[in-house]
């Protein structure tokens, strides 16, 4: 079994890696939403210091949301995806290997730009680990989430719009969550409380999620 | 029982069945909306705070009570959609996610209404306010799904699957939207033996919670009925129906 959740993390990887492009895109995505902001807002160091953590989540998400597609559209068009739930192994199994591979796709490389976008938004020094925490703890969930949505608009011409519509109210608890943690870190207090919060969102999202994106597969297949 | 619930899923039954219900629910929404909506309007005490303004609570507050209830009795249709299949409870999702939207945008615009005089501004980002919105917004996005997909029993079954995934989201949302903000009044305490509203202003909220309610299964069965004939157009029953009216 294990081998079987090695392998199609690994065949992700391969695919994603042949399409350089489609790596990068995401994370250039996120990095301009946060540029944006200093630009349609202020760039006074106080005022964006006190809007960063909502900023660098609320990009996440939008980052997060764009990025989702991939997961399993290609292969919901040349079968692929029904070749998962022939297999002898759990199909829960296999998604949930997708799902990692998607996130070492796009949420690692968001886990190792964060601190960069931490400087260019005045994030003190001190929050920076806290905000790197989050990221590292939010972004498995938003893949989680998102592939719930994703497999339930896969059988659709331009899903994008409606995933957005599906996907970003489910999103909402990532987001107060991890941006009060980064905020109490700015004013120095401690944030261990919205971590264990996010943190067991995630082991939520790991034992449901792949229940729910494989009934949606089935649905979409029909 | 179980014959029973097996009978009332096929849809040329439920038809009927509705049917014979829809001039009682009908009858008893109209009277205890008439009669709730004078006792609260006319009849009940002013507030000697709030004054006249508070009435509006009674449209507000059952409106937010049904939008909540809606989707759980959507979510557990969902449900039921998902794991027997049946064609009603498919129905059910889809139109209830209507209905309850509409609830939830009435819920919310009475709310803003009363926002106004009371706490001098017609939005502010309240935990209520806010996961009243997030609630519609969850609507939206089951009404959504369900529309775009063509094959009307694959779209049923998609936004079943959104109304079951919803509603584990729900507790989570609104604990969290609670702890982020607060400035709305704590839920009214009515049923133990010191209730926080005098009993001249509660009855006739209670009187229209229960209109909603029933107004709420008319509507249902209204749109059900409406939606069976709708896709079950070819067949020979409802042909005969065409027919002979």
């Amino acid at each position: 079994m294990l081998s079987a959740l090695i392998t199609i993390i690994r065949r992700d990887l391969l695919v994603a890696f042949r399409r350089r492009s489609e790596l990068v895109n995401p994370i250039l995505f996120y990095v301009i939403v946060i540029t944006l902001f200093p630009l349609g807002v202020s760039p006074d160091h106080e005022f964006l210091s006190k809007l960063a953590p909502g900023v660098v989540w609320v990009a996440a998400l939008l980052a997060a949301l764009i990025s989702m597609e991939s997961i399993f559209r290609q292969d919901f068009d040349d079968g692929s995806v029904e070749q998962l739930f022939l297999s002898q192994h759990p199909p829960t199994l296999l998604i949930l290997g997708k799902v990692i591979a998607h996130w070492l796709i796009t949420g690692l490389p968001m886990l190792v730009i964060v601190p960069l976008m931490a400087l260019l938004l005045y994030i003190p020094e001190q929050a920076i680990p806290t905000l790197f925490l989050t990221v590292l703890i939010g972004t498995p969930i938003l893949s989680l989430i998102g592939a719930i949505g994703v497999a339930l608009t896969a059988g659709l011409r331009g899903g994008g719009v409606l995933l957005g519509l599906l996907v970003l109210p489910l999103y909402i608890p990532v987001l107060i969550f991890a941006s009060a943690a980064v905020s109490t870190a700015i004013e120095g207090l401690p944030s261990s409380g919205h971590l264990a919060m996010l943190g067991s969102g995630l082991i939520l999202a790991l034992i449901l999620a792949p229940l729910a994106i494989s009934a949606s597969l089935k649905i979409s297949m029909n | 029982m179980w014959a029973w619930f097996h009978k009332l899923s096929s849809p040329k039954y439920y038809y009927e069945w509705a049917g014979k219900w829809l001039p009682w629910l009908a009858g008893i929404t109209v009277i205890l909306m008439v009669v709730g909506l004078y006792w609260g309007l006319v009849v009940a005490p002013t507030d000697y705070q709030q004054g006249e303004s508070y009435r509006i609570i009674y449209i507000h507050v059952p409106s937010a009570w049904m939008s909540m209830f809606v989707y759980v009795v959507m979510a557990v249709a969902g449900f039921v959609a998902l794991v027997w299949k049946t064609k009603i409870s498919e129905i059910v999702v889809s139109e209830c996610a209507v209905i309850g939207a509409m609830f939830t945008a009435l819920a919310l615009i009475t709310g803003m209404l009363w926002g106004k005089p009371t706490w001098g501004t017609y939005w502010t980002w309240d935990a209520r306010l806010t996961s009243e919105l997030i609630l519609l917004f969850l609507y939206f996005g089951v009404i959504a799904l369900y529309s775009s997909i063509e094959d009307k029993r694959v779209a049923a079954k998609a936004a079943s699957m959104l109304a079951v995934v919803g509603v584990v989201n729900i507790p989570i949302i609104h604990f969290s939207v609670t702890w982020w903000n607060s400035l709305h009044q704590p839920n009214m305490d009515i049923i133990s033996e010191n209730p926080s509203m005098d009993p001249s202003m509660l009855w006739p909220l209670l009187v229209m919670a229960t209109a909603f309610k029933i107004y709420f299964v008319w509507l249902l069965f209204i749109r059900i009925r409406n939606e069976i004939i709708s896709r079950e157009r070819t067949t020979n029953w409802v042909r005969k129906l065409i027919a002979e009216s």
